[in-house]
């Protein structure tokens, strides 16, 4: 289908009083991307979804959406929808009317109104159930019928506001399937909010991570978590193992970081702090848990940790296992299950190792609270 | 053990009987006394079953007028009140929080005031407007029904107010914000979204209003001018004395109360029954079995008794002839009465006899002197010490004799229940 229209944010900050919500974003979202918000629960994000939608205005800077400044235009005059947190249905329409409400509003009849209906409710799969009402549906449903609502206003952008969040697991993953399907059927540009980092990963075509109401990284879902760009994205998407400490030695991408507890680690430098990264500078090294292995002995020595193995889990496709190093530096590793028979009992003691590329160094920053 | 909990079980039920006497008793009493033939609200003595006070109610040109101003200025009065409370109830979720609290406050306080202060200020009020605009004096601002609406919209659209308040509490800013973001200016929002969503409270509300503006009284007695209301009628009729055309104006009211509040019941139980046994809520609204209804649904049964009792009432009404019966009771009446007149100058004649031995009364009291002691004013024999020998102390000999001359627009023959010629008289009237 068309292009899509592409959305940006220049410069842009909201304040409430004294209070900064959003500070200083700089973000271009390409036309027919689905471009995703990640972050905690008040770092910003449905501020900004709210100011794309025209329900409040920037304090400073522009929002252009195709090209076209937003300042002074109403949520009723800007090419966006919005599916609410709550999804928001009229409580006393129909389906149908739901669905073609902005039809209504601009005066369509009601024939045009109820075919149009059918064809979208043919879409997300809903054919024929157009004359209940919303309480009569389940959430899945009502989700459904939000994102026909909206997409019968034929937008060029779509805004989500976390709308999988009231969704149990089973459906969350089954609707996470289904919207990228749907953005790929009507193509248009959608953006989506969440703080559950699954969701924007699966989806994405990028993700902007937010802390704070400051924008940290705009990348795409790898990139993000192999390649983060502050502490604080590496810790708060997906998990990580920490070693703080202060970079020894730096050479060809590298850095050797002589941790507090665990000695002197090697890890490859992010992307983004490659050039600015400096012997002597606190820094933090993440390790994710699928990256550490048990050592097969022919590893260099500033790629091994010793460990010994707390308890652990089973979860089915992975063995989760909890260790403590030296000085009781605590570290969890993943291992695939591969139909090995071998148990991690508690107080086995392991060395382990990893592949340095998989090791990020980044200076010392924020994590996640979680 | 289990005396003990018959006893609170008694216990309970005598409270809850005490307790819904209480509360309807006067009604029940009331509505009785409308069937009751005799010329003054009453239950005992019962007289004859009659159907005369409804007629005399509809007869009544100034009831009638009256409540035709009530219904005039309780329409008026829905319609300003509920806009005016609703626009209050929507300036309260939009205005700065700040002054939330001091707004809320300044529009219930009308609710705090008394309603003769709201009634003579506002009689004041409009006649300073009309002064300075240079009006005559029967101008629409000296209008009686436009000074009643108005003065019962100044606490009315409180109670409207409070009933949009709490609707909207419960309502999702979203769905505005919705209805905006797909397109809809902000009065297609209002009108298409939340005007909707507070039908129910519209509803409400408007009954509401009507009910209290129906009822209201002190406010009224300053704005009626030359429309007064039913209340206002009433209370003056009460000055001048009652009968039972009241009580009758009384029960057709109950009836509407209890025959609208059982369809309301009948129409939620029913949503509620279809709701629980799964239906779709679309299917609520069609047509129903009968049988199945019932079931199940108390209301609509007692609905059913109800409409069966009132056709059954009217249709004993339009056979039924109380004349006859009437026409024995008056003959009884009066040769009860001629009894106790005879027996009243056969006492005199016997005191009349001992004065004779005693001589002048001490006391110097009015009946020694006066030699006929059923006294000229109505009120008179009933405190005479010389009528406590007889059990019926208003059995008024000079009442009796002249039956051609119901009460002359006096309180005793009012509330005299002796007088049984105003009632023949009323009757009289009508035929």
């Amino acid at each position: 289908m068309s292009a899509g229209v592409g959305v940006d944010l220049q410069n842009m900050w909201i304040k409430f009083g004294d209070f900064v919500a959003v500070r200083e974003a700089n973000v271009n979202i390409k036309g027919g991307e689905f471009f995703s918000f990640l972050g905690p629960s008040g770092c910003g994000k449905t501020t900004i979804l709210r100011a794309v939608s025209g329900f409040l205005d920037p304090s400073d800077g522009k929002i252009l959406i195709g090209g076209n400044d937003m300042a002074g235009k109403g949520p009723n005059e800007r090419p966006t929808a919005l599916i609410f947190q709550n999804l928001a249905l009229f409580p006393l329409m129909k389906i149908w009317e739901n669905i073609t409400f902005s039809m209504e509003v601009k005066g369509a009849g009601k024939a045009e109104r109820q075919k149009r209906a059918d064809e979208l409710l043919e879409m997300i799969a809903l054919p024929g159930q157009g004359d209940k009402l919303p309480s009569e549906l389940s959430g899945g449903q009502k989700q459904r019928v939000a994102i026909a609502r909206a997409l019968c206003a034929q937008p060029d952008v779509l805004l989500l506001d976390e709308p999988l969040s009231a969704l149990d697991l089973k459906l969350r993953q089954h609707m996470r399937t289904e919207l990228r399907a749907i953005q790929k059927q009507v193509g248009i540009t959608f953006i989506y909010i969440t703080h559950d980092q699954g969701e924007a990963l699966t989806m994405s075509d990028s993700v902007a991570v937010m802390k704070a109401g400051v924008i940290d990284q705009i990348a795409g879902g790898k990139a993000i978590y192999d390649d983060p760009s502050t502490a604080f994205v590496a810790s708060f998407v997906g998990e990580n193992n920490v070693f703080r400490g202060k970079v020894k030695s730096i050479s060809k991408g590298y850095a050797v970081i002589d941790t507090n507890r665990t000695g002197a680690l090697r890890a490859r430098m992010a992307t983004a702090v490659k050039d600015t990264l400096k012997p002597g500078d606190d820094a933090m090294m993440f390790i994710r848990p699928e990256a550490l292995n048990i050592s097969d002995k022919k590893a260099r020595s500033d790629t091994r940790i010793k460990a010994v193995v707390q308890h652990s889990e089973f979860e089915g496709q992975a063995y989760n296992v909890f260790l403590k190093g030296s000085e009781d530096k605590e570290m969890k590793m993943s291992l695939a299950n591969r139909g090995e028979t071998r148990l991690y009992d508690a107080g086995l003691p392991l060395i382990l190792d990893y592949d340095a590329d998989r090791a990020v160094a980044l200076p010392a920053g924020e994590l996640a609270s979680e | 053990m289990k005396t003990e909990s018959t006893l609170i079980r008694v216990g309970l039920a005598i409270y809850l009987l005490m307790f819904f006497t209480y509360l309807l008793g006067p009604l029940i009493l009331m509505g009785i006394t409308a069937f009751n033939s005799a010329s003054f609200p009453q239950v005992t003595p019962w007289e004859v079953l009659t159907f005369e006070w409804f007629h005399v109610l509809f007869n009544d040109k100034r009831i009638l007028n009256g409540l035709k101003n009530s219904f005039i200025v309780g329409f008026f009065t829905v319609i300003l009140s509920v806009a005016i409370g609703l626009a209050g109830a929507l300036m309260l979720t939009q205005i700065w929080p700040r002054i939330r609290a001091t707004y809320y406050t300044i529009i219930i306080a009308p609710i705090l005031i008394p309603g003769v202060v709201l009634g003579i200020s506002t009689l004041v009020f409009w006649d300073r407007i009309n002064v300075m605009l240079g009006f005559s004096d029967d101008s629409f601002l000296h209008n009686g029904i436009f000074l009643t609406v108005l003065g019962h919209s100044t606490f009315i659209s409180s109670y409207c107010m409070l009933v949009f308040v709490a609707r909207l509490q419960r309502y999702d800013v979203g769905l505005t914000e919705a209805a905006l973001d797909l397109g809809a200016t902000h009065v297609q929002a209002f009108r298409k979204i939340q005007l909707p969503f507070l039908m129910p409270a519209v509803g409400s509300a408007a009954v509401l209003a009507f009910l209290a503006s129906f009822e209201n009284y002190n406010t009224t007695t300053f704005t009626f001018q030359k429309y007064p209301t039913l209340t206002i009628e009433l209370a003056q009729k009460v000055r001048y004395g009652i009968n039972p055309s009241i009580s009758a104006l009384a029960f057709i009211i109950v009836c509407l109360t209890v025959f609208f509040a059982l369809v309301h019941e009948v129409r939620t139980r029913r949503a509620q029954l279809a709701i629980a046994n799964g239906a779709p809520v679309g299917a609520v609204k069609g047509g129903f079995e009968m049988p199945k209804f019932f079931a199940g649904n108390p209301a609509a049964a007692v609905l059913a008794l109800f409409i069966a009792g009132a056709v059954a009432t009217i249709a004993i009404s339009q056979v039924y002839d109380p004349e006859p019966a009437k026409a024995i009771l008056l003959k009884e009446k009066r040769a009860e009465q001629k009894k106790r007149i005879e027996a009243l100058q056969e006492r005199l004649r016997a005191k009349r006899l001992q004065k004779q031995f005693k001589g002048p009364d001490i006391f110097g009291s009015g009946q020694s002197k006066v030699p006929q002691p059923p006294s000229k004013t109505p009120f008179g024999n009933v405190f005479d010490p010389g009528n406590l020998g007889g059990t019926d102390p208003n059995a008024k000999p000079k009442d009796a004799k002249t039956p051609e001359s119901p009460g002359k627009g006096t309180f005793g023959d009012v509330f005299n229940p002796g007088s049984l010629e105003t009632t023949t008289g009323t009757g009289d009237d009508k035929q």
